[in-house]
């Protein structure tokens, strides 16, 4: 009896956004009199960080500081009409919707500032510091600040802009199939180590290092929390979670935390992350939507290194320590016959 | 985490400013301060508390339900059963036209899982409306109910939901969803090796901190609020429209933060009841899940079964793909027919194959309903596919991960649901994987690029 060691690989693609398209989402920019600016939406962040990404991709669009954004969502009576935060959607489809409003609302800035400067609006840039400046003369330069002010109390205009975003609805063709599912895809490729204890069947997962490829990190380190977290879960669906431990058989479902089987964190691997950037054709600055596509090559990837450490396969998921051992004694007792 | 940018420098702008910032989520503060606020920490003056009878049977017709004993216990103010519905049967998808509608939302003739609602019971205290909930007598017929997949689909099973007729949804295509791509049977015969083999998984929970819940609060001016942990706030709010036949206008969802998703929080479960209460008793409504609850009655990712048959050469090529899968749906489609549907517009994988086959059914059973969950549809899927790849690189004695590189789809390739492949990264990934878990392969293979394919 001895403790054996393995590792497995699993490579997976994960489309982006609800499947065969059809899910809108609006967004609204509008700016404040001292030149903040207000997102308004319906969408919900879930806590991978939904409002920070969608400040970041408007500031970019609008060519102002991220500070100056502030993201009001999650209330029906202000914001417009959004899907849901599923399907890997929310900085795909709700970006889009952003980009597109932030546009609106820069032409107009930019409009007013040229207004103030006796310029055309063509020729002006924005520094990203809060100020609008004549390309190549940034000595004619006038601040966001007062571009709102004059907007708001002197030429009566509004910065604001609408947005929306729908990839259109594909239905699939009913004898072959033939559809669009998806306009981008995130890839991931994960390498588990693994270490099986055969007189118990007990499987420690001692690394996991995952290439995620996910259009663009638009902001690095909330990429990362989500493709880590993404990580443990797959290792926790591999070998832990179910709330039918003998399905189809209804009995021993459990009911709380105590019986409901999760990774503690002395359970957790050495995680490793390396993320590569291919710009999606339709995501906003090119990102595409990996949420739900990081917490699924973990689970394979440790079912295959389980079978490189001790030689059998448990196609039925969790793989439990009984499961492992009832395997081994299968395989023992066919070699012995 | 290591950003490689060697990969694909030349189709991206690396000049941004704002976008690539690593700044500090928005809501972290607050989390790890114990200020941020989430839809239970409000507390309103009268606020009634809602607990679900449910049902003990997996499959039951019921003959009668007696609320009398209930209605007297101390502190209950209202008792709901399905005639208090104004729309009582629905189904969440019919938003996009994917129907039949086939879920009550309080059971009227007959129960077809364990822990389906049947009765509402509201009171000044949570513990007095468990105690109430108690005295509800519902008297069962009990009926066989179908437990499993092979139950479902066999010829003389009972059927689990009158309002699809059979145990499985009907698509447009027929009993499954099927994808047809070139001639499987002619791959097959020409494969140096078929390997068929069947993957299973169980019921998994979301596991959410916060169970699903929502404090409804009716407002002097005739609309109700709705504080709620939604994913998705219009879907709420035009399901509750629709199952409360109450103008839109009417309803006013406020969502914020939500202590934990996954999926678990797209049923529109806890929200059309809650309004209602309000509505009936003119004060303010609390509905949240119990721990037991969360696990046991809210939606779990679906159990599926999965039968893989491929043809593969001896040089590593596969050349034929047969894929049957079956998502066990519990016994109301919620989220599951897009699921299945998913499924099937994600299979062979991220691989190009020449012949391809796939089946994926949606099926009935008397089972808690199973919905949307990260990546439903897909990881069940990927655990098939990827250990189905490692057998077949091990059956012709071949390196995984060099197996992966040869089959890999590439721009241009086309997919079996017949779309052409643009942006693929899966050998890119591969190449970084092969570096960085030092997993060396072939130099042919560290040359490859998803953009094209060698001459």
């Amino acid at each position: 009896m001895a403790l054996r060691r393995g590792r497995g690989v699993a490579a997976v693609n994960y489309p982006t956004g609800m499947n065969l398209g059809g899910d809108p989402t609006q967004a609204l920019v509008h700016s404040t009199p001292t030149g903040s600016f207000m997102v308004t939406l319906s969408s919900v962040d879930l806590g991978q960080g939904l409002r920070t990404v969608i400040a970041q991709i408007c500031a970019e669009t609008m060519g102002v500081p991220t500070e100056s954004v502030t993201i009001d969502t999650a209330d029906t009576d202000t914001g417009p009409h959004c899907m849901g935060t599923f399907a890997s959607r929310g900085t795909h489809r709700v970006g889009n919707a952003v980009v597109q409003a932030a546009r609106e609302a820069r032409q107009v800035m930019l409009e007013v500032a040229a207004e103030e400067l006796e310029v055309d609006p063509a020729d002006l840039e924005t520094d990203g510091q809060g100020n609008i400046r004549v390309k190549g003369a940034s000595n004619l330069n006038i601040s966001i600040f007062d571009t709102a002010l004059a907007a708001h109390f002197k030429q009566g205009r509004s910065i604001s802009g609408r947005g929306m975003f729908l990839v259109p609805r594909s239905y699939p063709e009913t004898e072959t199939g033939a559809m669009k599912p998806s306009t981008c895809y995130a890839h991931a490729c994960t390498v588990a180590e693994v270490e099986v204890d055969d007189e118990t069947g007990e499987v420690s997962v001692l690394s996991v290092k995952n290439v995620f490829e996910i259009g663009r990190a638009l902001n690095p380190k909330m990429v990362e929390q989500q493709l880590i977290g993404g990580s443990w879960m797959g290792i926790s669906h591999a070998l832990y979670e179910t709330t039918e431990p003998y399905y189809p058989n209804r009995t021993q479902g459990p009911r709380d935390y105590n019986a409901y089987l999760m990774p503690g964190p002395g359970d957790l691997a050495e995680t490793e992350i390396a993320v590569l950037e291919r710009p999606s054709g339709d995501g906003p600055f090119g990102a595409k939507g990996p949420g739900e596509m990081c917490a699924n090559p973990q689970i394979p990837a440790v079912a295959n290194a389980i079978f490189d450490a001790v030689g059998v396969r448990v196609d039925t998921l969790p793989i439990t320590p009984e499961r492992v051992l009832r395997a081994l004694k299968e395989m023992e007792a066919a070699g012995a016959g | 985490m290591k950003l490689s940018k060697k990969y694909f420098a030349d189709e991206r702008d690396d000049d941004l400013v704002e976008i690539g910032q690593p700044r500090p989520r928005s809501d972290i503060r607050g989390h790890v301060t114990g200020r941020t606020a989430y839809f239970a920490d409000r507390t309103f003056p009268g606020l009634l508390h809602l607990k679900m009878v449910r049902s003990p049977h997996h499959h039951a017709r019921i003959r009668s339900i007696d609320t009398s004993e209930a209605e007297k216990h101390p502190g209950v103010a209202r008792v709901i059963t399905a005639k208090d519905v104004p729309q009582n049967l629905y189904t969440i998808l019919i938003l996009i036209q994917v129907g039949p509608e086939d879920e009550h939302v309080l059971a009227e003739d007959k129960v077809r899982w364990k822990g389906e609602a049947v009765v509402a019971v509201l009171a000044e205290t949570a513990r007095a409306a468990e105690e109430a909930a108690a005295k509800v007598k519902v008297d069962y017929e009990v009926l066989d109910p179908v437990l499993s997949i092979e139950d479902a689909l066999k010829p003389d099973a009972p059927i689990v939901n009158e309002h699809h007729g059979r145990n499985y949804y009907l698509y447009d295509s027929g009993e499954c969803r099927k994808v047809l791509f070139g001639d499987v049977e002619e791959g097959f015969a020409q494969a140096d090796h078929i390997l068929e083999e069947t993957y299973r998984s169980s019921p998994i929970e979301h596991a959410p901190l916060e169970t699903s819940g929502c404090i409804v609060a009716p407002e002097a001016n005739g609309r109700f609020t709705c504080y709620t942990n939604t994913q998705a706030m219009f879907f709420t709010l035009d399901n509750a429209s629709i199952i409360l036949q109450m103008p839109g206008h009417k309803l006013h969802m406020v969502g914020g933060t939500v202590g934990g998703g996954f999926g678990g929080k797209v049923d529109v479960t806890v929200e059309p009841i809650a309004i209602l209460a309000a509505k009936l008793t003119g004060r303010p409504v609390s509905f949240i899940y119990s721990r037991e609850e969360e696990m046991q009655v809210s939606s779990p990712r679906a159990a599926e079964k999965i039968v893989i048959k491929d043809g593969v050469m001896k040089d590593g090529r596969i050349v034929a793909r047969q894929v049957t899968a079956y998502v066990d749906a519990g016994a109301y489609s919620r989220h599951s027919p897009y699921g299945a549907q998913k499924a099937a517009a994600h299979f062979p994988g991220p691989y190009t194959i020449p012949n391809v086959a796939i089946d994926s059914y949606c099926v009935y059973t008397n089972r808690t309903p199973s919905s949307a969950m990260r990546g439903f549809g897909v990881t069940i899927g990927d655990f098939a596919l990827e250990v189905q790849t490692d057998k077949l690189a091990r059956l012709i004695g071949m390196d995984p991960l060099e197996f992966r590189f040869i089959n890999a789809y590439r721009d241009g390739d086309m997919k079996a649901h017949r779309q052409p492949t643009e942006g693929a990264a899966l050998i890119e990934c591969m190449q970084e994987a092969s570096v960085i878990a030092d997993w060396p392969v072939d130099e042919r293979f560290m040359k490859m690029s998803s953009r094209g394919r060698e001459d």
